[in-house]
């Protein structure tokens, strides 16, 4: 059976082809709703509320939080190390999730689709494993292959006596967080991929198309919706990403805090939840400027 | 879809209010005769143990030594007691937060094990009692608070008032690698008495390859560590306190002194300043000592028992007692540290506490004290010498082991404690900041000047002494 | 025999041709050399960190570098006799194993109903939906879930781990697959539904084998984020013996916050291995292998 090549369209809720109708289809959507609402929207709502306090896990603070207003977010910005962070977040999430990451996973998920099955297997399982273990473990990983002295990456390219974590913070971690997240994209992209019509793909082929313009005319307008959803999903997901701090804790001297690590430093650590909460609403707010973004480049593709 | 979304808001609405209700916390009603005659009695202890992890020592006592004798205790006396115990085994920053979160709920186990140094915060937080509140006034009567030292007392309290048992405490010393010393000519007894004793016996140690002579913790990345083995140690020696009189240690000139000792120790290369930064530094400072490249370290006493310790170790070195020495830690000069003193260190510990909630107050207190009781200590010791909290325990159980009697017999008098005041973390964390600066390459008034900025914005510009 | 120009001309043409394709082919085999070598080089990434976790298990004075093992089996025994090991990784697949349903189930429904239907608001909803769920995965938002959990009696339950994760999962999930949905063809449905199928019938048997390989995705991508939680489930359990993977893993350190290498590195080894096998398992059967068409 020959599919037709639906392109989606950004008003394809308008054919409801199934004949669901609008009761039906809330009733679909209410037991997600119900769990979101309970185990996501109240403690998010309550998380940003919280930002407006000096509420505190122990302390006075804990007993008779104050209403501050605003002035976490005063003190937010005016410290230096924020600002900092804010900018190194930035570093972090361009390099490693929307070159790293994406190109990684891409690049992958296209490969092994022309490579027996047992290499496909390995390759998979490898970029697997790496996103699989917990993240304690894969900070002891890449410390043994970071290391100065006898580290894994130093004997092999033979420098020993360079500490990348500490030289080259940013990059050792934009490195690492590629190393880790590009399976998602990868899983992503594979199933995909193998949405695209393999008939379009052999006409192409048989038509003395290179691989550039297979990806550029028969592959790309299939997966255009996909390359977005994931650049957004992980563009957040690394934004928010804890794992740094495993890494470098944030050092040498605040040279790797990305905004996550910045918040267990200067806030968690010391139980000063309203302070952390109203860092995560900056956050949060600066994720949205991003979806935004993301969400005209999608309008536009679709006109 | 409309109607969907009304119902999300309306559920959110109505969660927040009755959330909000039953959330506030507040000190729970605490009252000593609650189920004074009960017959059938339970009770849960809950610690940041787990048998075959962490602290898998006392999580194995209190399921084999404390529930089956408690109980059987209690049976003789006719009462059928259950004894459940919570393990948890984390990070300890994670322990409280759960901790947190069940005494903020009026629920969680009776009989808590907390850190000496979280006692004033829980205390403000309305989470702990005073245990005259809690049990009553047979608190008093019991014999172990005169085998307790006043100031191992007062780890467990907070205004004066005692909130639990300390279980046991801890001293620092500074070690140092025999066979390094002998290569530099150093002596084989060493006793440092003032800090340019130990930048000279850096300066010597230097002329060895592939040695970092003096390995005092710096910067953020050990975290408390930092404070405990490096700068309040140090600030001890120098007279002066981090907090006292209601005021905290600005950038008063013993602060100046302090950084400027870790610039003398760093612009000389007589230290590693890659373990002051790396993630796992730490770690990595002991793996280094133990492979013999740190001539001198300060560390407690968790260092010889657990990590240089041929028996199970996590860095054993295999002639640990004839190889590593041990010395006090010298004030800035003779006489010149807290209460007058030529030596000084810094202590912690943990105890037990009761849950203000329980609903068994009378016989939590018995379960406490038989847990603080000779025996079980020496059961939970198993064999093992260690610091407790109680002289009579400590004078049986530390004789085999030079060290430890040191520390008890010799440290712990000068000791000092750091001060229960839940804003503790923010001072440490610019303490720390300002030892990083340092290690970095700024001078000791740039990172002094940083650090008060840092302990103002913390504690408020009243609260700090400078000069 | 003389050949005609003619037929010079022929041999030339083929002669030229030959070659050509043969030059053909030795591009052809250049290139192939070229992306085995790439392909290699990229697998030598992701497995070079891996060899810390290879070696260490076995050796028996496991460190923090990389070195061939004094072979010994004796972290494993250690593993053994550890009384939460083994219950733990029971544990995280019951737990993870509800979540996966329930964000699979869950999802798959409201993306069905927001693919098709018209609902206002529906595309801000999702995205401020997204967007909160990236603050409810850190320390502060724990105080709010465990109020509501403690209200609710969930508090020790295995099920309310599973649900808090799930409502954490659902937006990102809801957001891949309508992505899914909304590529398949709507030819099929309306043919179904001339021959009288009910919508649930039609998303049953018409839609979700379509959106199979997206279905497949969001059930790793969420079994992967249950399994490795660790602080949802550390703050709502008391009971050990309901301690998933992902909170022992965290025991295995000493008092004073040094690691435990023999157990940690063992229990890494079998921590992974439900998960890369649960991979396996639905890449084979439920593939990620569509080509074009209805499957049945």
């Amino acid at each position: 059976m020959r599919a037709r090549s639906a392109l989606p369209r950004a008003d394809a809720g308008l054919t409801d082809a199934a004949g669901l109708g609008h009761a039906r289809a809330t009733a679909f959507v209410v037991p997600a709703l119900l769990l979101v609402g309970a185990f996501l929207v109240f403690p998010a709502m309550w998380t940003l509320y919280l930002g407006l306090t000096d509420y505190r896990l122990t302390g006075i603070a804990a007993a008779h939080p104050q209403f501050v207003g605003l002035s976490n977010y005063a003190t937010a910005f005016g410290d230096p190390q924020f600002r900092n962070s804010r900018w190194l977040t930035i570093l972090f999430v361009l390099g490693s999730a929307i070159i790293g990451q994406t190109c990684m996973g891409f690049g992958i998920a296209w490969s092994v689709r022309s490579v027996p099955r047992l290499v496909r297997g390995v390759v998979e399982t490898l970029v697997l494993l790496a996103w699989i273990l917990p993240s304690s473990v894969v900070a002891y990983l890449w410390i043994a292959y970071l290391g100065r002295g006898d580290g894994t990456l130093n004997t092999i390219l033979q420098t020993q006596g360079t500490d990348w974590l500490l030289a080259h913070p940013m990059l050792s971690i934009i490195v690492f967080n590629t190393w880790r997240g590009a399976a998602f994209s990868m899983l992503l992209f594979s199933a995909a991929l193998n949405a695209v019509p393999p008939s379009q793909l052999e006409t192409a082929r048989l038509s003395g198309a290179s691989t550039l313009q297979q990806l550029r005319d028969v592959v790309f307008p299939h997966i255009r919706g996909h390359i977005l959803t994931n650049t957004l999903l992980i563009s957040l997901w690394t934004f928010n990403d804890f794992s740094p701090y495993l890494l470098t804790a944030g050092g040498p001297n605040h040279a790797s805090e990305t905004l996550p690590v910045y918040i267990y430093n200067s806030a968690l650590n010391a139980g000063q939840l309203g302070y952390g909460s109203a860092i995560s609403l900056i956050m949060l707010v600066v994720n949205l400027v991003i979806a935004l973004f993301y969400l005209r480049l999608l309008k536009e593709r679709r006109t | 879809m409309r109607l969907a979304r009304f119902a999300v808001v309306a559920t959110i609405a109505a969660l927040s209010l009755s959330a909000a209700a039953c959330g506030s916390s507040g000190s729970g009603s605490s009252d000593p005769s609650r189920g004074a005659d009960a017959k059938e009695v339970s009770l849960t202890i809950a610690a940041n143990a787990v048998g075959g992890g962490k602290n898998d020592q006392e999580a194995r006592w209190v399921t084999e030594y404390v529930i089956p004798t408690f109980t059987k205790a209690m049976k003789a006396k006719g009462v059928t007691a259950t004894v459940k115990f919570q393990p948890s085994g984390v990070d300890d920053e994670k322990y409280k937060a759960k901790l947190s979160l069940d005494l903020k709920t009026r629920s969680g186990a009776d009989v808590v094990a907390l850190d000496g140094i979280w006692v004033g915060e829980f205390a403000q937080a309305g989470y702990i009692q005073p245990l005259d509140q809690v049990v009553g006034p047979t608190v008093a009567q019991w014999e172990g608070w005169s085998q307790i030292p006043k100031p191992v007392q007062a780890n467990a309290s907070f205004g004066g008032k005692a909130y639990g048992l300390p279980t046991g405490t801890d001293g620092r010393v500074l070690y140092y690698n025999k066979k390094l010393f002998a290569r530099a000519g150093l002596p084989a007894e060493w006793a440092p008495k003032s800090w340019a004793d130990i930048l000279e016996a850096g300066r010597a140690l230097k002329k060895l390859p592939g040695v970092a002579p003096l390995q005092i913790n710096a910067g953020t990345a050990m975290g408390e560590a930092t404070a405990m083995q490096g700068a309040l140690p140090l600030l001890a020696g120098t007279g002066a306190q981090i907090y006292a009189d209601g005021t905290w240690q600005g950038n008063t000139q013993q602060v100046r002194d302090v950084l400027t000792f870790y610039r003398d120790i760093y612009s000389a290369g007589l230290g590693e300043p890659a373990f002051q930064q790396a993630a796992k530094g730490r770690d990595e400072s002991f793996a280094a000592f133990a492979a013999g490249k740190v001539g001198v370290l300060l560390e407690g006493d968790y260092f010889w028992r657990s990590v240089i310790n041929p028996k199970g170790g996590v860095n054993p070195m295999t002639n640990r007692n004839a190889d590593v020495g041990y010395a006090m830690i010298p004030a800035q000069k003779p006489g010149s540290g807290i209460r007058g003193q030529d030596f000084v260190s810094m202590s912690g510990g943990s105890g037990y506490f009761l849950n203000p909630n329980t609903k068994f107050p009378a016989q939590a207190w018995e379960l406490l004290t038989f847990m603080s009781s000779p025996d079980a200590l020496k059961a939970l010791l198993n064999g093992e010498a260690r610091i407790t909290a109680r002289t009579d325990v400590n004078k049986q159980v530390l004789g085999g082991d030079p060290l430890l009697s040191l520390i008890s017999a010799k440290v712990l008098p000068l000791t000092a404690y750091r001060p229960g005041e839940g804003v503790y973390p923010q001072v440490s964390a610019a303490l720390q900041q300002a030892t990083a600066d340092i290690v970095s390459g700024k001078s000791a008034a740039e990172a002094g000047a940083a650090y008060q900025k840092a302990v103002e914005k913390a504690v408020g510009a009243g609260k700090v002494s400078a000069s | 025999m003389n050949l005609t120009s003619a037929q010079t001309r022929e041999a030339a043409k083929a002669t030229a041709k030959a070659s050509r394709s043969g030059d053909h082919l030795v591009v052809a085999v250049l290139r192939r050399v070229l992306f085995y070598t790439l392909l290699s080089l990229v697998a030598a990434f992701f497995a070079l960190p891996l060899l810390w976790l290879v070696f260490t298990p076995f050796d028996r004075h496991p460190g923090l570098s990389v070195k061939l093992p004094d072979f010994t089996l004796d972290s494993f025994r250690l593993l053994q006799q550890n009384p939460y090991a083994l219950t733990s990784l029971k544990n995280s697949v019951l737990i993870a194993g509800a979540t996966m349903l329930m964000v699979v189930v869950f999802a798959a429904l409201a993306a069905y109903a927001l693919s098709r239907v018209r609902i206002p608001g529906r595309d801000a909803l999702l995205y401020s939906l997204l967007l909160l769920s990236s603050i409810v995965t850190g320390t502060a938002a724990m105080v709010p879930i465990f109020l509501l959990m403690f209200q609710i009696n969930l508090i020790d339950s295995r099920t309310g781990v599973s649900l808090v994760l799930a409502g954490g999962l659902l937006p990102a999930a809801i957001f891949i697959l309508k992505d899914f949905m909304d590529a398949t063809p709507r030819s099929y449905e309306e043919s179904a539904r001339v021959f009288g199928a009910s919508p649930l019938q039609v998303l049953r048997h018409v839609v979700l084998p379509i959106a199979r390989p997206g279905l497949a995705t969001v059930a790793v991508w969420a079994m992967v984020n249950a399994w490795g939680d660790f602080l949802v489930a550390f703050i709502l359990l008391r009971d050990p013996e309901k301690s998933p993977a992902g909170v022992v893993m965290y025991t295995f350190y000493t008092e004073g916050g040094q690691a435990n290498l023999p157990l940690i590195s063992a229990f890494s080894l079998l921590y992974a291995t439900p998960v890369v096998a649960l991979y396996l398992f639905v890449s084979r059967r439920y593939g990620f292998r569509f080509y074009g068409g209805i499957k049945s």
